[in-house]
């Protein structure tokens, strides 16, 4: 028997066996140490026969493949069950709760606002402000409701002085008449903000938020106010399809004027906007009244347009179906957690209103 | 305004359905509020006759009554009225019934005890008055013999609430409602011959109406109805009133509410025999006053238009009648008075004695100064046809007389205004049916204004009665175009929009609280602020405009705390207010974190809320909408109501020319005052208005990306520095050393106590040390470190910590 079937005889099922690291170290160094069995026979190529020196070659660097071989994967497996045991041990239990991460949320208000300022930005409204206290004049005289008017007396007003000079608006339209002094036409904004009535029930708070809507300009009739407030509720409620209803209405500072119902139903204690036969008013509109754009200075003949003001609250409501007035000013955490927004959650135009 | 179908068909002959009519007024601007169907039910209310009342066994205010309801048996009913008697003839509802005012269904029920087979009705729960005290009493002479009849007429028909617009005082009466319902081409406005009064009895009651400035009164119509008997009035014209739900009261106050209604013409019925020597209209005198036919006793100021006779005054003109000469039951003769009131006069009137009637309703918004004559006639034939007597002839005096109002209308205005045009023929008949005269001159028509219509006094004004009536449906939609000229937000603006979103992404609950406050809460916050009072507050609660977000949202704070949660953390954006003029406000965002960090936790440790929290969501939010925090400027002036030692100041840099935030602690004296209970209360507020807008775009912050791949070193310094140094000076000290080697300077730890002097601490500090050029080397770093420890040793007074 050759030197090399001894070896692969004695080792290979040496190697069977099973063994820890150091028997295997141990059979490797015997076989590949500086003078184990397979590099002693390494050493003897050089004196064996010229013409047996290529098969003996051949079966010893086989051999020596074959116990190699055979050693590493012992060693592989034995390091990976050592792994695999520390892992083991090193388990949890991965249904315990997170850290704990508090989210934050944007109020439903704030949200209809971008919203709204998100649709009107499509078609070209920029965004006006104005001051939440007004005098008399900007928020009465000059939308051509004089002192005296009735139509004050809808307009149940918090006052600042005994004058009654200066009060807080009842509306956001004194934005139209600082937006048309401060500048010259054409006229295209919106102006949502906070206003004020001092008419407090259960459909009533003494704070909520209008927007007001201004395009002047040459030739701008009730044919673009119509289109312009079809297109906001279209995009506003996220339908293809709305039902809407102008009638005539008064306004001091807009004639003609005009309320504007959009259709809904009830289906499951739901709101459906859009369809159904009963009317809901969710906004008053009309084209500026002369009277007014004397009043700023601009010129009736040659502009005109038209107004509108849209209740927010009153669309927050419908669109998120929001029961309750008041409690968008009562601060209840559960409240603001249940109907607020991601603060990632910003209406754009190409990304979409809502989610 | 409410009216009937059964009434509006007095002036319009149509074959028009209800419903119909329903939408084509609200088509035409007289909005349809609700209808009700009044009828319904009705027959239920029955008369019925209290027979017998005994005292409620266990209640003292309650008696238990047998009522005669023209059944064989009588019915047991339980009462709280005072005045159910017995032989007191009233309204009874059975079970099942719906009381029209609560619109409640009546169901068999036990009262303290005692069984109550329906109840007996006060006038306000049948909606008849506003009388709510004690049972309705039926005269006994009339309804004696109606016992176990319905109370109402059958035929009344639904009731139809019409919500009418300031500018159309026509349609306060039926017949304007009629004429317009006709303009629209539903149906014929029908015409009467006009009762004319042929007397020939002279009014010889001496009316003058007082030549003075600011007159209220311009025209004073009358006349003399003498020896009439004032009755009930006839079954007819109770039913009229009734069916839009008014009481009748008797033949005299109901003719003249039946005119009022019919056509809009408000008229005063005198007990002439009261009036001595005459009447007069004037101004008022200060200190005046008198006893209005609401009972209540009103002194006047100057210059409010009265009618009054040598005793002093009888009523304030077109608004209340007085007490004193008011008809009454045996009335024999009566002063019927129609006159023309001006609207600013009564307004300021009612106002200011805050009187609010029907009369003044209508007088405000402009009564037709020509239907003076006509709702004398129509008013006196009806009181000589049911009441008898004679009438006499109409004086009427006047210091101004109505001139007609004219102006000249472009047709082409109507399709310049809607977008869509009509023919002049639809034009000319739309105008004709409202009652305007039109004549016709080149491409003009030249309108005369029907004197009804005080709305009435341009061009656009014409255009909307066209449109009106064309109907709203026929206007186009214009599509809009998708064209932005100009940017939607400010800077101002995006700001807000970013600084909102950031602060809400740390974890706060936006709020939104009122602009108003409680002038208690607003106290502790006002700072150096002046308080701004609200001089009609809905409640005192809500007094004041706030000075600071704190005072709302640390009241909402406690109440959410109250509801049993512990951690919370809320936010508004919105104003403040410094002063009560336009503009004095400034946009604040204001926020308030209470309670702990991981409560509860399973996996960290739990610890309360602290400044350096808040200040992480400050800082970070400021840096979010674009502010570098390198620069930065932190001090510890903050206002009284925050915590002295637990708070910062900050600045967008060391200019420190606008306060661009404070955060803190709440002061423990406020949180003691308002009893809140919780580990920990920290707030904030970013001054909007004090931010320079930044005027780098996003584009211009993105500067050119240079770093350094040459060895970073670390090298950590631990410094000991008197207690009031701050790190921020130590920090300053440090960059200032050498900026183009010192990148980065991070402080890990602060201590003070054993080992450390009194009175100072050890502030730990590693700085990361970076070229541009090259590896520093040993010396180059030694260089620098020997540089740092004296640069901060001299600036600070601080020792390195061997």
């Amino acid at each position: 028997m050759s030197d090399l079937k001894k070896i692969k005889d004695e080792f290979l099922p040496k190697l069977k066996e099973k063994l820890n690291l150091s028997e295997i170290n141990e059979i490797k160094s015997n076989l590949f140490g500086k003078n184990g069995l397979i590099s002693s026979q390494f050493k003897k190529i050089g004196s064996i026969a010229e013409n047996e020196r290529k098969k003996f070659a051949s079966d010893l660097n086989n051999i020596k493949d074959e116990l190699q071989d055979l050693i590493d994967n012992k060693i592989n497996e034995i390091q990976n069950a050592e792994i695999k045991e520390k892992l083991d041990k090193e388990k949890i239990d991965v249904t315990l709760p997170e850290r704990s991460y508090v989210r934050g949320k944007i109020h439903p208000v704030s949200q209809t606002i971008d919203e709204i300022s998100s649709i009107f930005s499509e078609i070209g409204f920029s965004v006006e402000e104005g001051p939440d206290v007004e005098n008399e004049y900007n928020n009465f005289t000059a939308l051509n409701t004089p002192d005296n008017h009735p139509a004050r007396d809808m307009h149940d007003t918090f006052y600042l002085d005994e004058k009654k000079e200066k009060l807080l608006r009842t509306h956001t339209s004194p934005v139209q008449i600082r937006t048309m002094l401060k500048d010259k036409p054409p006229f295209k904004i919106i102006a949502p903000g906070r206003t004020y009535r001092s008419d407090s029930d259960q459909t009533h708070s003494p704070m909520f938020h209008q927007v007001e809507g201004l395009h002047i300009d040459k030739n701008i009739n009730m044919g673009h106010l119509k289109g312009c407030l079809n297109y906001f509720i279209k995009e506003f409620f996220e339908v293809d399809k709305i039902k809407m209803r102008f009638r005539p209405s008064h306004f001091p500072f807009t004639e003609p004027s005009a309320e504007v119902d959009i259709g809904y139903k009830i289906k499951d204690g739901k709101i459906i906007i859009g369809e159904g036969d009963k009317w809901l008013e969710i906004l008053g509109c009309g084209m500026v009244h002369p009277n007014v754009l004397k009043n700023v200075k601009v010129d009736p003949i040659k502009f005109q347009g038209y107004a509108f003001g849209i209740g927010i609250d009153r669309l927050a409501m419908l669109k998120y179906g929001i029961n309750d007035l008041r409690a968008f000013f009562d601060c209840d955490y559960r409240w603001l957690n249940h109907f607020g927004f991601d603060p990632l959650d910003v209406p754009t135009n190409y990304r979409g209103l809502s989610r | 305004m409410k009216i009937t179908f059964d009434w509006l068909k007095d002036h319009l002959s149509t074959n028009l359905k209800e419903e119909k009519l329903l939408d084509q007024l609200t088509n035409i601007g007289l909005e349809v509020e609700s209808v009700e169907n009044l009828s319904a039910g009705n027959e239920l209310f029955k008369v019925a006759k209290i027979v017998n009342t005994e005292k409620h066994p266990n209640a003292d205010r309650l008696k238990v009554c047998d009522v005669n309801v023209g059944e064989k048996e009588l019915k047991k009913v339980v009462c709280g009225a005072n005045n159910a008697r017995e032989g007191l003839i009233t309204i009874y509802a059975p079970p099942g019934a719906i009381i029209p005012k609560t619109k409640i269904k009546l169901v068999e029920a036990k009262i303290r005890g005692v069984p109550s087979k329906g109840m007996l009705c006060s006038e306000s729960e049948l909606n008849l008055s506003d009388e709510s005290d004690g049972i309705i009493e039926l005269l006994k002479s009339k309804y004696e013999k109606s016992i176990g009849k319905s109370y109402f007429a059958k035929s009344s028909s639904n009731l139809i609430d019409l919500s009418i617009t300031p500018n159309r005082p026509d349609c306060l009466g039926v017949r304007g409602i009629a004429r317009d319902v006709a303009a629209s081409g539903f149906g014929k406005l029908k015409y009467f011959k006009e009762k004319r009064i042929k007397s020939k009895v002279k009014q010889n009651l001496k009316v003058k109406i007082n030549k003075e400035k600011n007159q209220g009164c311009n025209t004073f119509g009358s006349c003399l109805i003498n020896n009439v008997k004032n009755i009930e009035s006839p079954q007819w014209l109770k039913d009229k009133l009734i069916s839009i739900g008014q009481k009748p009261i008797s033949a005299i106050v109901d003719i003249t509410n039946y005119v009022m209604i019919d056509i809009n013409r408000p008229l005063h019925a005198y007990d002439a025999d009261k009036i001595e020597k005459g009447i007069v209209v004037r101004n008022s005198k200060l200190g005046e006053q008198f006893t209005a036919l609401d009972n209540k006793v009103y002194k006047l100021e100057n210059g409010m238009c009265v009618i009054s006779d040598s005793k002093g005054v009888l009523g304030l003109g077109g608004i209340i009648g007085g007490t004193r000469s008011g008809t009454e039951f045996n009335t024999k003769n009566v002063l019927l008075e129609a006159a023309y009131f001006d609207p600013r006069s009564i307004r300021n009137t009612a106002k200011k004695l805050n009187i609010d009637t029907d009369a003044k309703f209508r007088f405000e918004r402009g009564i037709d100064p020509l239907s003076i004559e006509d709702g004398l006639n129509k008013a006196a034939s009806l009181i000589k046809e049911i009441c008898g007597g004679e009438i006499s002839k109409i004086d009427i005096q006047k210091n101004e007389i109505y001139k007609n109002k004219n102006i000249k209308f472009d047709p082409h205005l109507f399709e310049q205004i809607t977008g869509f045009k009509i023919s002049i023929k639809e034009i000319l008949n739309i105008l004709e049916d409202l009652g305007f005269g039109i004549k016709r001159d080149k491409k003009y028509l030249k309108l005369n204004i029907p004197s009804w219509r005080p709305d009435i006094s341009q061009g656009v004004d014409i255009v909307e009665e066209l449109v009106r009536i064309a109907g709203y449906e026929k206007i186009k939609t214009v599509d809009p175009i998708k064209e932005r000229t100009k940017s939607t937000l400010t800077k101002s603006q995006k700001l807000f929009h970013f600084l909102q979103r950031s602060i809400a992404s740390k974890g706060y609950l936006e709020a939104i609280t009122w602009s108003f406050t409680d002038s208690n809460y607003n106290d502790f916050f006002k700072d150096k602020n002046k308080e701004i009072k609200i001089i009609n507050p809905i409640s005192s609660e809500l007094g004041v405009l706030r000075n600071s977000i704190f005072s709302n949202l640390i009241m909402y704070m406690n109440k959410n705390l109250d509801r049993g949660f512990k951690d919370l953390s809320i936010f508004e954006i919105g104003p403040i207010f410094t002063g009560s003029n336009p503009g004095e406000q400034n946009t604040v965002v204001c926020g308030l974190s209470a309670g702990k960090k991981s409560r509860l936790s399973w996996i960290d440790k739990e610890r309360n809320i602290d400044v350096y929290d808040i200040k992480r969501d400050v800082v970070q939010s400021l840096v979010e909408v674009g502010y570098s925090s390198d620069k930065f400027f932190i001090d510890s002036e903050t206002p009284n109501y925050y915590h002295p030692g637990k708070s910062g100041r900050l600045f967008l840099n060391t200019g420190k020319d606008q306060v661009a935030a404070y955060f803190g602690e709440i002061h423990p004296n406020i949180l003691k005052k308002i009893d809140i209970k919780t580990e920990s209360l920290i707030g904030f507020e970013i001054f909007l208005d004090n931010l320079k807008l930044p005027e780098k775009t996003l584009n211009d912050q993105k500067t050119k990306f240079v770093v350094s791949d040459y060895q970073k070193s670390e090298r950590d310094f631990a410094f000991i520095v008197d207690k009031n140094v701050t790190s921020q000076d130590l920090i300053n000290a440090v960059s200032n050393v050498d900026q183009n080697l010192i990148s980065n300077i991070k402080i890990f730890d602060v201590y003070d106590g054993e080992n450390i002097p009194e009175n100072q601490k050890s502030i730990a500090i590693s700085v990361s040390i970076q070229s541009f050029e090259k590896t520093l080397n040993d010396s180059d770093l030694e260089k620098i470190n020997k540089l740092i420890i004296e640069t901060v040793e001299n600036k600070t007074g601080a020792k390195i910590r061997s």
